[in-house]
């Protein structure tokens, strides 16, 4: 299937600055699999030394969070959008 | 140092935003362009602070809304450089608590609210390691005479 992956500004330095992949996959995983094997240094920033998505890191098949369908073994179609989404937070005080 | 330019009519609405919410965090998303060495801020995006349990020093926003954001800068054919919040009754300076949930290359801009008035207005950057923030040098354009002045 071809989709689009959508790349977040913070991440586009590890895309040759694109802010957007378009390849080949068949699930959100093999996407993120394809994306981090074409654009290496992308895959610190994506996972833990776990191998899981960082907690940081939000995952989006069109408007669905990839947590709320089958994560990562979530199937894709031609045309669909996967978006990387950062997670922001913070505040004053410890 | 890296600069970043806002045009004073945005600079009033962020502080306004921090007043408004006070004693809680604001939070808003900073729409714009990043050239090389320039970074300017063209629209800022207002949004809601989802820390209900501790907004008076913690703030949150959707992953809905961030990519909601970035979706909207695309469209306007700007990146989505940065993310602005408040710091009700604390210094413009970021927390340890800001630097673990920040993320490089984004452009930070924390205000101080003091008593509901708005103060200082410093933005940050976070190291690419992670470790430590670079203060980054607002300026601020008064488009409608042309003066440019530092915040």
């Amino acid at each position: 299937m071809a989709i689009k992956v959508m790349i977040p500004t913070p991440l586009r330095a590890y895309t040759e600055k694109k802010d957007s992949v378009e390849l080949q996959a068949g699930t959100v995983g093999e996407a993120l699999t394809a994306l981090t094997s074409q654009f290496s240094e992308l895959r610190k920033h994506l996972y833990a030394d776990d191998g899981r998505l960082r907690s940081f890191v939000n995952v989006y098949l069109n408007d669905e969070d990839i947590r709320y369908l089958q994560k990562d073994k979530t199937q894709v179609s031609d045309g669909d959008t996967i978006s990387i989404v950062p997670s922001i937070a913070g505040g004053a005080r410890e | 140092m890296s600069v970043l330019r806002i045009r004073e009519e945005l600079s009033v609405r962020i502080r306004a935003h921090g007043a408004e919410t006070y004693p809680h965090e604001c939070c808003g998303a900073l729409l714009g362009t990043d050239g090389d060495g320039a970074r300017e801020i063209v629209e800022i995006v207002p949004l809601t602070n989802q820390r209900n349990d501790s907004p008076r020093n913690r703030f949150s926003i959707t992953p809905e809304d961030v990519r909601d954001a970035d979706v909207a800068a695309r469209k306007a054919g700007l990146d989505l450089i940065g993310w602005y919040h408040s710091h009700p009754d604390a210094p413009a300076r970021p927390s340890e608590f800001d630097r673990e949930h920040a993320w490089p290359w984004y452009s930070y801009i924390i205000v101080s609210v003091q008593e509901r008035v708005p103060r200082e207005m410093n933005s940050w950057r976070l190291a690419d390691d992670r470790g430590h923030y670079d203060a980054e040098e607002i300026v601020i354009d008064a488009r409608a005479s042309g003066a440019k002045s530092t915040a």
